[in-house]
C-alpha cells in the first residue's frame, strides 16, 4: 500500500529547467507546491566545487552529473519494422538527473527562435506552395507566435544573464547583432563573451563569405550580474568544463544558481529529491488528475495527491510518462491516428575539424560552453530552400565548450588510432585545432514518434521508452548543403588540414555518437486535438489538469538549441495557469 | 622557439635514456614472471637512476584485479599501444596498467551505468555494443581469448613472449575485425582495451595513470588549471604555464 501525502496545489515531476521555471512562478502566486526529483539535490557549493568537479574522468567517461541506464534508458529502432533495441550506453544524447537536471551541466547556447520558425508550415507553404513539403512531413506550425512569446523570451534570459549582442531592437537593426533574428524589446542583459581564436577566426571567414556573424547568445556569465530574483552571477573564466560539468563558478545559468536559491528558501515549497514518479494517477474517467504515484530513496511507493500536475521531467520523459498514465491517445503511425508520441524528431548536426601549424594557438582547452561565433544567412527565411532543395534550414558556428584529452583529442585523417604516430598527431594537434559545426533542423515525420517498447522494461518494471527514429532525405541533403558551405569557409582561413564529412546518402541515425540532447517533440503543441497531445499552454488536451513543459512541445525542431524556447514557452504556460486557470480550472482553449 | 616547448623538449631527452632502459628490461624478463619482475627492474631503475624523475614513494605497482598473466598480456599491449620514443612518455612508465587494474574494480566497469537487461539481441552497430558483458568481463574475457589465440598460432608462446612486431600485428588484426577469437568480437575486446589505455594515459593522476604527468607536458594541456580569462585573448604566444593535477601538484 501506497503511503498518501497530504495534498497539495501543484506536484511538479523533474526538478531541471522547467521544474524550477514553474515552480518560481506558482509559488510567487502562493500555491503550495512539491517537486520531485529522482535524482540527487545538487548544489553549486559542495557539488561543483573545484577542484573535484573539473576530474575529466568522472565527468566526461563515468559521466557523474548524467542519468544511469542502469535504472531506465530507451529503445531505438529506424523504421517501424524493425526490433528496437537498448540504448545500452551513453551515446547520441545525455539525459541529466538530480537538482537541476540538464540544465546544470548543459553548455549554455541560449537561442530564441526566429519568428518564422513559430508558423513554420504555413511560412514554408506560403513561400513555395504546400506541395514542396514532402507527403510524409508532419511538420505544423507552434499554435502560438514569437511576438507572442518575446516577454517570456525576454524574461528568461534575464533570469540567466544571457550574454551577447542584439540584432534588432524594437524593429531597430543593431550594429554586431544577428540582422535575421526576431525583433527584441532591449539588449541582452550581459556583453557578448571576448573571443576566443577559433571564433575569432570564424567571424572572419564568414565576412570574407559574406555572412552576417555575431556572438552566441551565451547563458554564460560575461561579467558579474544580479538577476531578477536577486541571484548573482560572476564572470565565466573559460574553465574548459562546462558541457556535462556543473559550473564551478556560479557563471553558467542553472536552475542551481539562478532560481533554486530563492525557492530553497520558500515555505510553500518542497523539493524531495530521489523521488521517482511512476506515473500519474488519474480519476476514474480519466479525464482529472488526482496526482502522482512515485518511489522514494527506500524504493516505498508514495501517493501524492495534487491538483494540477506540472510533467517537467524532460521532453523524453514526459512523454512515457503520458504514454504510462493513459493521458492521451497513443499515436499510431499506420493509421496516423492518436497524438501522444507523434512528431519526434532530433538536431542535424555535423562537425568540421580545422588543423593549424603550431603558431596558432588554438588552446581548446580554454572553453565557454555557450560562447562563439556564428551566423543566420542559412536558416529561416535567408536560406532559398527551393534552390537548397530542402526543408528546414541551420546555423554554421564556432564554439569551443572545453577540450581534455580524455574527450578525445582530433587528429587529421589517416592518423592511426595508436602507437608512436598517434602520439605525434595528438601532440601536434592537440593546441592548434578548433572545430566549427553545423547544427541544423530536424522535419517531423509520420513514422519517426515514440510509444513504449513491448519487451525492454527499467529497473521498477515499466515499458521503456521506444523511439523510431532515422534520418531522411530532406536531413541528409540539409547536411550536405550545410556542413559544403562550412567546409567553403575552412577554406578561407587555409588549416594545415580538415576533418568532417557530412551525412552521405542513405546515413542512418547512429545512436552511438553525442550528436546533442536536442530531442523534441512527442507530446507536442498544437491548435486541435486532432493534430496535437497540447494546446498553446502546453496543456494536456484530454487531462486538463495536467501540463507538459519541455521540447516535447515542439513540432519539429528548428536550427537553434532548445532551451530558450523551452524556457519561454514555460514562463509562457505559468502565466496561463496563475493568470486564467487558476481562476477558472479546465480547459485554457475550447476544443 | 617557444619556452614551453624548448623546455619540454629537453624533459624528453631526460626521460628518453629512461625509457629504453624501462623497455629493454623488460623484455628480457620471461612473460610467466613479468610481474615480480617489474618490481624489481623498478627497484634498480630508482637505484641507478637516484636523482631521476621517479619520486621514492613511486614503489612498483601490485595489481589487485588482474591475475599475473593477464598481467603480462596488459602491460606488453600497452606498450604497443603507447610506446615510450621521444615524443613523450609511454604507458608503461605513465602507469597506464596500474590506472587499468585500479579502473576495473569501479562501478563504471561492472557496467552499473549501462543497461544491462536482456534479451540481447544482435543488432546494427548503430545501435552499440547490445552483448551482455560489462567492461571488465569484456578485458578479461578478451585478453583470455587473444592468449589461446597466440598459443595455437605461435607454438605455444602467450602474447608477452611475441616480437614487439609481431604483437602489433595482432592489435592491429584486432582493430581492424579480421582476428577471429573464441568468445568474443576481437573488435570490441580492442576498442575498449584502446579506450581504457587512452583514459589511463590522459586523465588525472589521481587514477593512477599520468605518472608526472607526462602524457599532459607532450600535449602541452594545463590539466585542471581550469582558469583562462587572462589568456583568451592572447594570440602571439604560447600558453606558458605547467600542468597542475587534481592534488594541487604541479607538473
Ligand atoms: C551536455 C549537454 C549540453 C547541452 N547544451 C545545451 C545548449 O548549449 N543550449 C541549449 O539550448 N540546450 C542545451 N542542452 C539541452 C538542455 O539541457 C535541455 O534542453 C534542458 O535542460 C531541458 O530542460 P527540462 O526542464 O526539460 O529538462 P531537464 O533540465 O533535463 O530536467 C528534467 C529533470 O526531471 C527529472 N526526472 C526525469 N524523470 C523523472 C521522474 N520519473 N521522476 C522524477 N524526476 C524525473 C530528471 O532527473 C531531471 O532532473 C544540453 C544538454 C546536455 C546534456
Ligand atoms: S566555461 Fe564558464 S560557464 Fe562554463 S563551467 Fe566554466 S566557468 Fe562556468
Amino acid at each position: 500500500m501506497a503511503t498518501i501525502k497530504k495534498k497539495v496545489d501543484a506536484v511538479i515531476v523533474g526538478m531541471g529547467w522547467t521544474g524550477a521555471i514553474m515552480a518560481k512562478r506558482l509559488t510567487d502566486e502562493g500555491l503550495h507546491v512539491v517537486a520531485l526529483e529522482r535524482g540527487p539535490d545538487r548544489d553549486t557549493q559542495p557539488d561543483f566545487a573545484y577542484p573535484r568537479v573539473v576530474d575529466e574522468l568522472e565527468g566526461s567517461v563515468h559521466r557523474r552529473f548524467l542519468q544511469s541506464l542502469g535504472q531506465e534508458t530507451f529503445t531505438i529502432r529506424h523504421g517501424i519494422n524493425d526490433t528496437a533495441v537498448p540504448f545500452r550506453q551513453m551515446g547520441s544524447f545525455k539525459p541529466g538527473t538530480g537538482v537541476g537536471g540538464a540544465g546544470a551541466h548543459w553548455s549554455g547556447c541560449h537561442f530564441r527562435p526566429l519568428p518564422e520558425d513559430m508558423n513554420f508550415r504555413s511560412s514554408m507553404a506560403e513561400r513555395y506552395g504546400s506541395k514542396f513539403i514532402p507527403d510524409d512531413m508532419t511538420i505544423q506550425d507552434f499554435p502560438v507566435s514569437y511576438k507572442e512569446l518575446e516577454p517570456y523570451l525576454d524574461h528568461y534570459e534575464y533570469v540567466c544573464g544571457t550574454s551577447g549582442k542584439a540584432g534588432v531592437i524594437n524593429g531597430v537593426v543593431q550594429q554586431g547583432g544577428n540582422p535575421f533574428e526576431g525583433s527584441r524589446s532591449r539588449e541582452y542583459p550581459l556583453g557578448a563573451n571576448a573571443d576566443y581564436l577559433g571564433a575569432e577566426m570564424f567571424h572572419k571567414a564568414a565576412r570574407e563569405m559574406g555572412y552576417h556573424s555575431y556572438p552566441i547568445p551565451a547563458s554564460n556569465a560575461s561579467g558579474p550580474y544580479v538577476n531578477p530574483y536577486g541571484c548573482q552571477l560572476g564572470p565565466c573564466n573559460f574553465c574548459g568544463f562546462c558541457s556535462d560539468y556543473g559550473c564551478l563558478n556560479y557563471s553558467k545559468a542553472s536552475p542551481n544558481a539562478c532560481i533554486l536559491p530563492v525557492l530553497r528558501q520558500r515555505k510553500n515549497f518542497e523539493l524531495r529529491t530521489h523521488a521517482h514518479v511512476l506515473k500519474v494517477n488519474l480519476d476514474d474517467e480519466g479525464k482529472q488528475a488526482t496526482g502522482v504515484t512515485y518511489l522514494d530513496a527506500e524504493g516505498r511507493e508514495v501517493e501524492q495527491p495534487a491538483d494540477i500536475v506540472l510533467l517537467c521531467a524532460f521532453s523524453l520523459f514526459n512523454v512515457q510518462l503520458m504514454l504510462l498514465s493513459g493521458i492521451g491517445k497513443p499515436y499510431n503511425p499506420e493509421t496516423g491516428e492518436g497524438t501522444v508520441g507523434k512528431n519526434y524528431s532530433y538536431q542535424n548536426l555535423n562537425r568540421v575539424v580545422l588543423f593549424f601549424n603550431k603558431d596558432v594557438q588554438a588552446n581548446g582547452f580554454m572553453g565557454i560552453g555557450g560562447g562563439g561565433a556564428t551566423f543566420d544567412d542559412l536558416n529561416g527565411k535567408q536560406l532559398d530552400n527551393a534552390a537548397a532543395g530542402f526543408v528546414g534550414g541551420g546555423i554554421i558556428w564556432a564554439r569551443q565548450p572545453g577540450a581534455g584529452p580524455v574527450r578525445g583529442i582530433p587528429v587529421p585523417s589517416g592518423t592511426p588510432a595508436w602507437g608512436s604516430d598517434w602520439k605525434r598527431a595528438v601532440a601536434d594537434s592537440f593546441r592548434h585545432t578548433f572545430y566549427f559545426e553545423v547544427q541544423g533542423a530536424c522535419m517531423s515525420y509520420r513514422q519517426h514518434y515514440l510509444d513504449l517498447d513491448p519487451q525492454y522494461r527499467d529497473a521498477f518494471g515499466r515499458p521503456l521508452l521506444r523511439m523510431t527514429f532515422d534520418w531522411h532525405n530532406n536531413e541528409i541533403k540539409a547536411s550536405q548543403f550545410l556542413v559544403d558551405k562550412a567546409l567553403q569557409m575552412s577554406r578561407v582561413l587555409n588549416p594545415r588540414a580538415m576533418t568532417g564529412e557530412s551525412k552521405k546518402e542513405g546515413a542512418r541515425y547512429n545512436a552511438t555518437q553525442y550528436q546533442s540532447t536536442h530531442t523534441c517533440g512527442g507530446a507536442i503543441m498544437g491548435d486541435s486535438p486532432s493534430n496535437s497531445a497540447l494546446n498553446r499552454y502546453l496543456q494536456s488536451w484530454d487531462v486538463a489538469n495536467v501540463f507538459a513543459i519541455g521540447a516535447n512541445a515542439f513540432p519539429q525542431n528548428n536550427g537553434y538549441n532548445p532551451t530558450g524556447l523551452v524556457g519561454g514557452l514555460a514562463y509562457w504556460a505559468a502565466d496561463a495557469i496563475c493568470k486564467q486557470y487558476l481562476k477558472n480550472p479546465g480547459p485554457l482553449v475550447q476544443a | 622557439m617557444l619556452a614551453q616547448e624548448v623546455g619540454m623538449s629537453s624533459d624528453n631527452d631526460k626521460s628518453v635514456a629512461r625509457r629504453n632502459f624501462l623497455r629493454t628490461s623488460l623484455s628480457l624478463i620471461p612473460a610467466v614472471t613479468l610481474s615480480g619482475s617489474v618490481l624489481a627492474t623498478g627497484d634498480t631503475d630508482a637505484k641507478r637512476n637516484p636523482s631521476s624523475e621517479t619520486p621514492a614513494d613511486a614503489r612498483p605497482y601490485q595489481p589487485t584485479f588482474f591475475k599475473p598473466l593477464e598481467w603480462a598480456f596488459l602491460l606488453a599491449a600497452c606498450d604497443r599501444l603507447i610506446p615510450a620514443d621521444d615524443i613523450g612518455p609511454g604507458a608503461l612508465e605513465s602507469g597506464v596498467p596500474e590506472f587499468i587494474d585500479r579502473h576495473m574494480q569501479t562501478p563504471y566497469a561492472s557496467g552499473d551505468i549501462w543497461y544491462r537487461q536482456g534479451p540481447f539481441i544482435d543488432s546494427l552497430s548503430e545501435f552499440g555494443y547490445q552483448g551482455r558483458l560489462a567492461l571488465r568481463e569484456i578485458i578479461q574475457i578478451g585478453i583470455a581469448a587473444i592468449e589461446k589465440y597466440c598459443l595455437a598460432e605461435f607454438s605455444g608462446k602467450r602474447f608477452s613472449d611475441l616480437t614487439a612486431e609481431q604483437q602489433t600485428d595482432i592489435l592491429k588484426a584486432a582493430e581492424g575485425g579480421k582476428l577471429e577469437l573464441e568468445d568474443i568480437s576481437a573488435k570490441l575486446f580492442f576498442s575498449q582495451l584502446l579506450a581504457e589505455t587512452r583514459n589511463g594515459y590522459f586523465s588525472d593522476p589521481l587514477h593512477g595513470g599520468n605518472k608526472n604527468m607526462g602524457a599532459w607536458k607532450m600535449i602541452g594541456y594545463p590539466g585542471m588549471r581550469a582558469d583562462y580569462l587572462d589568456w583568451v585573448g592572447v594570440r602571439d604566444r604560447a600558453y606558458p604555464l605547467p600542468p597542475v593535477d587534481l592534488s594541487g601538484k604541479r607538473g
